[in-house]
C-alpha cells in the first residue's frame, strides 16, 4: 500500500486510446466468446471485427476534429504521440482492417473454415500498426512493429492446406526476424550516440550542442540499420526479395492486408523517425532514400514484366508503389516541402487500390485460393464483364491513368519532388511508371482481348463485391475530385516536441 | 446565348454521357445502342459546326471561354476555350467521329466499340479545348485508353503488340511532359505569386530563365514528338495504323496525331517562345528528315495500309516544318494542313479498309486491275489520293503550298529539301495506284465489288470537303489567321526572333483562290 501511494504511473489518456482499446476489446471478445460459444451466426466474427474497427475509426475521426486547434500531444512520458499524422495513418489502417475482414469472411466461407482466430489476428496486427504510427519512442515502435509482424507471420501461414502458404509464413518470419534485428540494433546505436530512444528526444539531442565523442559514425550506422529494418517492412529494393513469394503464398485477404496496412504502418513510422527524430541529419539520409527510391521503382516495375502470376505481379507493383512513396519521403526531406502530405495521400489511395485489386484476385482464385495465374484471368470480360471492368479501372489507376485516384497519388508525389528540385528522381519515377504500365496492360489484354479458358461459373461473395464496389467508386471519386483527400492529408502534421 | 450555354463543355461531356448510356443499355438491344451512338456523335458534330458558324473570325483570342475551379489547392481549373488554331481541329473531330460511327462496321462487339469511340471523342475534344496544362494532360493521356482497346479489340493479327507499343510509347512521352508541366507551374509560381496550371496566365505572365525554359520545352517536345510522330520517334505509328481497325486508323490519323502538332503550337510556341526559337533548327531538320524518310519508306511498302501510314509520317513532317518556320503563312498552312491531312488520310484509310473488306488482303502485289471492275471506287480513290499528293485545286495543295511559301522565308534550305517530298509523294502514291488499279484484273480481283450506296455517301462527304477547301480556302484561312498572327507576335515579343521581311510577293490576298 505504501508503494501505491508513492509510485505515480503516467496518466493514462483513455480517450485518446479508444481506437487501440476498441480493437483490443474486439480481439478479446473474438477469442474469449469465440472459444466459449462454438457456433456463431454466419459472418458473426467478421461483424465483431467490423464493429470494433468502426468504433476505432469513429474515435479517430473525433480526434481528428479535436486536433483542429492544437497540433497534437504526447502521452505516457512522450512515448505515444497523437497528432493528425498518426490519426490519418490510423484511419487508413482501420479501413484496411475492414476491407481485410470482409475479404476474410468471403475467403473463410468459401473454404468452409470460419473461425475467430484469423479475425483476431487481423485486429492484433492493426493494434501493432496503430502503435507504430503513433509511437514517439523507438522501443514502443519496436513493440508495435513486432505485434504487427508476428500477427502477419501467422496470418500468412494460416492456410494449412496449401504448401505455399506455409512457406510464405516461414519465409516472412525468418526474414522479418532478421529485419527486426537490424532495426533493434539501429535503435541501440542511435541511443548510444544521442542518449535517447525517444524520437523527439533524438531530434533534440541532434539539434542541441551536446555531442558525444566519436558518436557520429555510430549514429550514421544506426540510421542505416533503421533504414534497412523499415525498408524491409515497406519492401523497398534491395530488401524486397521476400515480397513476391510471401504475397503469392499467403491467403489473398492476408496479402491484401499485408500490402496495405503493413506498408502504411511502416511508412508512417519511417516518416516520423526521419522527419522528427533525424530532421537535423536530413543531408545524411536523403541521398540514401533517393537511391532507394530509384532502385525500388525500377526493380518493381522491371521485374513485374516477366511474371506470370497475378499475385506476384501485384507484389512487384506494390514494390514499385513503395518506390513512389519513397519519392515523396525524399521530397519531404527538403525545406518547406509538402512531401509528408503527398506520401500520406499516396498511402491512403494505394490502400484502396490494393484492396480492390486483391479482392478481384480473391474472387477469381477458386476454392483452393491458388488459381491466380494470368491465364486464369483470360477472357474475364466475356465471363464476368463487371468484374473485368472493375479490375481494369483499378489496374489503370495503379498505372496512373488520369481521372483515377492513382493519377492523383502519382501527380502529388511528383509535384512534391519537382518542388524540391529532385528532377532526376521525378523523371526516373515517371519512366519506371511507364515500364510498370506494361504489367497492367498485360492483365488488361488477358481479360479483354483473349478468349476464356474455361466457362466455369464465377461466384463472387457479396462481401467481396462490397470491397470491389467501394474501392472502384472511391478510386473514381478521388480521381475526379482530388481536393477531398488532398485537403485532409495536407493537415497531417506531427505533435510538437 | 454564348454565355448561357457552355458549348465547349458540352462538346466534351456529351460523348461521355453517350458512352455511359451505351454501357447501361443491354447487349440485346443493338439497335438502341447504335441509335444512341449515332445521336450523340451527330449531335456533337452539329454543335461543332454551329461553333464554326458562330465563331467570330476577326477575333484572335479565345472564344466561348468557360472556366470553373477544380482543384483549387493546386491552381487547377476547368478552363476551356477555342481560337483559330483549335477551331478547325474541333470541327474535324466533330465531323470525323459520326462518319466513322455511321460508316464503318466493326463486325463484332458493337456496344463496347461504340462506347470506346465516344469516350475517345471526348478525350480528343478535351485535348483541343483545354486551356489548363493539367486538364490538357488528363485528356492527352486518357485518349490512350480507348484507343488502346480499339486497336487491341478490333484490330488485325498483331493488334495486341501494336496496341501495347502505342500505349507505352505515348505514355513514355507523356511521362516527361507530366514532370515538365509540374515544373512549369512550380517555377512560374515565383513570377506569378501563386500556383497555377492555367495556360494563358502562364504564357502571358511567367518568364523562364533561358536554360530552364529550354529544359521545360524539351520535356513537352518529347511528348508531342512521340505523338506526331517526328522521326526517329515514329516507330509505333506504322504498327498502330496497320493493325488498327479501319475506324481506329481513321481517327488515329485524322485527329490523334494532330494532338501532337497542336501541342507544339499551343504548348510549345505559345508557352516557351524563346525555347521554341532555340530548338527551331533541330525540329526543322527532324521534320525534313521525316518528310524524306517517310516518303522513301512509303515507296518501299508492300502493304497498302502501311504505305498510307508512312505517308502520314511525311505529311506530318510538313506540318512540323510549317510550325517551326514560325511565319504567319507557314503556321496558317500548318493549321490548315492538319485538317487537310485528317480528311485526306482519313479517307484513304477508309478506302483501304473497303479494299480489305472485299479482298481480305492489303498486299499491293495481290491487288490488280481494280479500275476496270470498280470504276467509281477507283475514281474516289484517285481523288482522295490526288488530294494527299497535293494536286492544285484540292485541299492538300492549299496547305502544303502555304507551308512551303512561309517556310521559305525563314528556313530556306530546309524548305528546299522538303519540297522534294512533294515529288516523292506523287511517286509512291501514283505508283501504288498504278499497281492496284491499273492492268487487267486477275481472277481474285475480277469479282471486286463496286461501292455500295452507304460507302459512296460516306466518301462523298470527304470528297466534298476536299474539293471545297481546295477551291475556296478563304473562309478557313480568315478564321485561322488572326490567331496565328497573334501567336507569331507573341513569339516575336518574347524572344529575339524576327519574322523575316520579304517583299510582298507571297502574301495570300483574301479572295484569291489559292488552289489555282
Amino acid at each position: 500500500m505504501v508503494f501505491a501511494a508513492t509510485l505515480d504511473g503516467p496518466a493514462v489518456p483513455w480517450v485518446e486510446l479508444i481506437p487501440i482499446l476498441s480493437l483490443l476489446a474486439g480481439t478479446c471478445f473474438l477469442l474469449l466468446v469465440g472459444s466459449l460459444v462454438p457456433t456463431w451466426p454466419r459472418r458473426g466474427y467478421a461483424w465483431v471485427t467490423g464493429i470494433s474497427t468502426t468504433v476505432a475509426i469513429v474515435a479517430n475521426a473525433v480526434q481528428w476534429n479535436n486536433l483542429y486547434y492544437n497540433k497534437g500531444k504526447t502521452f505516457f512520458a512522450d512515448a505515444i504521440a497523437i497528432d493528425r499524422f498518426s490519426v490519418l495513418a490510423s484511419i487508413t489502417i482501420c479501413l484496411a482492417v475492414i476491407f481485410g475482414a470482409l475479404m476474410m469472411s468471403a475467403y473463410l466461407t468459401r473454404m468452409n473454415a470460419d473461425g475467430p482466430e484469423l479475425y483476431a489476428l487481423l485486429l492484433t496486427a492493426a493494434i501493432g500498426g496503430l502503435v507504430m504510427v503513433s509511437a514517439n519512442e523507438l522501443i514502443v515502435l519496436f513493440l508495435g512493429l513486432e505485434t504487427l509482424s508476428l500477427s502477419l507471420y501467422l496470418l500468412a501461414a494460416s492456410n494449412r492446406d496449401r504448401e505455399q502458404s506455409q512457406e510464405s509464413g516461414l519465409k516472412y518470419f525468418i526474414l522479418g526476424g532478421f529485419s527486426s534485428a537490424f532495426f533493434l540494433y539501429g535503435v541501440a546505436l542511435i541511443f548510444g550516440s544521442t542518449g535517447s530512444t525517444k524520437i523527439s528526444g533524438i531530434g533534440e539531442a541532434l539539434s542541441g550542442n551536446i555531442s558525444i565523442i566519436n558518436a557520429d559514425a555510430m549514429l550514421l550506422v544506426g540510421i542505416g540499420m533503421l533504414l534497412v529494418g523499415l525498408g524491409f517492412k515497406v519492401s523497398a529494393a534491395p530488401f524486397h526479395v521476400w515480397t513476391p513469394d510471401v504475397y503469392e503464398g499467403a491467403p489473398t485477404p492476408v496479402t491484401a492486408f499485408m500490402a496495405s496496412a503493413g506498408k502504411v504502418a511502416a511508412f508512417a513510422a519511417l516518416i516520423r523517425i526521419l522527419l522528427v527524430g533525424l530532421e537535423q541529419r536530413v543531408d545524411d539520409w536523403r541521398p540514401v532514400v533517393w537511391a532507394l527510391a530509384i532502385l525500388t521503382v525500377f526493380t518493381g516495375s522491371i521485374l513485374a514484366v516477366v511474371q506470370t502470376n497475378v499475385k506476384r505481379m501485384l507484389a512487384y507493383s506494390s514494390i514499385s508503389h513503395a518506390g513512389f512513396i519513397l519519392v515523396g519521403v525524399e521530397a519531404a526531406g527538403h525545406m518547406g516541402s509538402d512531401g509528408i502530405a503527398t506520401s500520406m495521400n499516396y498511402l491512403a489511395i494505394y490502400t484502396v487500390l490494393v484492396m480492390g485489386s486483391f479482392a478481384i484476385v480473391l474472387a477469381l482464385s477458386g476454392n483452393t485460393d491458388g488459381e491466380t495465374n494470368l491465364s486464369d484471368f483470360k477472357g474475364l470480360a466475356k465471363r464476368r464483364p463487371p468484374l473485368a471492368l472493375a479490375f481494369t479501372v483499378l489496374l489503370f489507376a495503379q498505372a496512373g491513368v488520369p481521372l483515377t485516384a492513382g493519377f492523383v497519388a502519382k501527380f502529388a508525389v511528383i509535384k512534391s519532388s519537382v518542388e524540391a528540385n529532385s528532377y532526376v528522381l521525378a523523371i526516373a519515377a515517371m519512366v519506371a511508371a511507364v515500364i510498370g504500365a506494361y504489367l497492367y496492360l498485360r492483365i488488361a489484354v488477358s481479360m479483354w482481348l483473349e478468349e476464356p479458358a474455361s466457362d466455369s461459373e464465377i461466384s463472387v461473395d457479396p462481401a467481396v463485391v462490397i470491397v470491389i464496389a467501394i474501392s472502384v467508386v472511391a478510386t473514381l471519386i478521388v480521381g475526379f475530385f482530388p481536393e477531398l483527400l488532398l485537403h485532409a492529408t495536407r493537415l497531417a502534421r506531427f505533435a510538437p516536441r | 446565348m454564348h454565355a448561357s450555354f457552355p458549348i465547349l463543355s458540352a462538346l466534351i461531356l456529351l460523348p461521355i454521357l453517350g458512352a455511359v448510356l451505351i454501357t447501361i443499355v443491354s447487349n440485346k438491344h443493338l439497335e438502341i445502342v447504335k441509335l444512341i451512338a449515332m445521336l450523340f456523335s451527330v449531335g456533337v458534330g452539329g454543335m461543332s459546326i454551329w461553333l464554326l458558324a458562330s465563331f467570330k473570325s476577326d477575333e484572335s483570342g479565345f472564344q466561348y471561354v468557360s472556366q470553373h475551379d477544380w482543384v483549387t489547392s493546386w491552381g487547377i481549373s476547368w478552363h476551356l476555350g477555342v481560337d483559330g488554331v483549335s477551331l478547325f481541329l474541333v470541327v474535324l473531330t466533330g465531323i470525323l467521329f459520326p462518319l466513322v460511327i455511321l460508316g464503318v462496321d466493326p463486325h463484332h462487339d458493337h456496344k463496347r466499340y461504340l462506347a470506346w469511340l465516344l469516350l475517345l471523342e471526348a478525350g480528343v475534344m478535351g485535348s483541343f479545348l483545354s486551356l489548363d496544362l493539367f486538364l490538357f494532360f488528363i485528356f492527352f493521356e486518357i485518349v490512350l485508353v480507348p484507343m488502346y482497346f480499339l486497336i487491341g479489340g478490333w484490330g488485325y493479327d498483331k493488334r495486341v503488340y501494336a496496341a501495347t507499343k502505342f500505349f507505352l510509347y505515348t505514355m513514355l512521352g507523356s511521362a516527361f511532359m507530366l514532370v515538365g508541366i509540374i515544373a512549369t507551374a512550380v517555377i512560374a509560381r515565383r513570377d506569378i505569386g501563386y500556383l497555377t496550371f492555367d495556360l494563358v496566365t502562364l504564357a502571358e505572365q511567367a518568364s523562364f530563365a533561358t536554360n530552364t525554359g529550354r529544359w521545360l520545352f524539351v520535356s513537352f517536345a518529347i511528348a508531342f514528338a512521340v505523338k506526331v510522330p517526328i522521326f526517329p520517334l515514329h516507330t509505333w505509328l506504322p504498327d498502330a495504323h496497320t493493325q488498327a481497325p479501319t475506324g481506329g486508323s481513321v481517327i488515329l490519323a485524322g485527329v490523334l496525331l494532330k494532338m501532337g502538332t497542336y501541342g507544339f503550337l499551343r504548348f510549345g510556341l505559345y508557352l516557351f517562345p524563346a525555347a521554341a526559337v532555340w530548338a527551331k533548327p533541330v525540329l526543322l531538320t527532324l521534320a525534313v528528315i521525316g518528310i524524306v524518310y517517310g516518303a522513301i519508306a512509303a515507296t518501299m511498302q508492300t502493304d497498302l495500309k502501311r504505305l498510307v501510314a508512312y505517308s502520314s509520317v511525311a505529311h506530318l513532317g510538313f506540318i512540323v516544318l510549317g510550325i517551326f518556320a514560325i511565319t504567319s503563312q507557314s503556321l496558317t498552312g500548318s493549321v490548315m494542313q492538319m485538317v487537310n491531312h485528317g480528311i485526306s488520310t482519313g479517307a484513304l484509310f477508309l478506302l483501304v479498309g473497303m479494299i480489305y473488306e472485299r479482298r481480305h488482303t492489303r498486299e499491293i502485289a495481290e491487288l490488280r486491275g481494280i479500275q476496270s471492275v470498280a470504276p467509281i471506287f477507283s475514281a474516289a480513290f484517285m481523288i482522295v489520293m490526288l488530294s494527299s499528293i497535293g494536286v492544285p485545286g484540292l485541299n492538300g495543295f492549299a496547305g502544303e503550298f502555304l507551308i512551303l511559301i512561309g517556310s521559305f522565308q525563314s528556313a530556306r534550305w530546309w524548305t528546299i529539301v522538303a519540297a522534294t517530298g512533294v515529288i516523292l509523294a506523287a511517286l509512291y502514291l501514283l505508283w501504288a495506284y498504278q499497281r492496284v488499279f491499273h492492268g487487267e484484273p486477275d481472277e481474285a480481283n475480277s469479282s471486286f465489288a463496286e461501292m455500295t450506296l452507304r460507302e459512296s455517301a460516306l466518301i462523298m462527304v470527304f470528297i466534298g470537303l476536299i474539293g471545297f477547301t481546295g477551291v475556296y480556302p478563304k473562309p478557313m484561312l480568315e478564321r485561322i489567321e488572326p490567331s496565328v498572327d497573334k501567336l507569331v507576335e507573341h513569339v516575336v515579343s518574347h524572344s529575339d526572333y524576327k519574322v523575316p521581311t520579304t517583299p510582298n510577293i507571297v502574301v495570300v490576298p483574301h479572295g484569291e483562290k489559292a488552289g489555282e
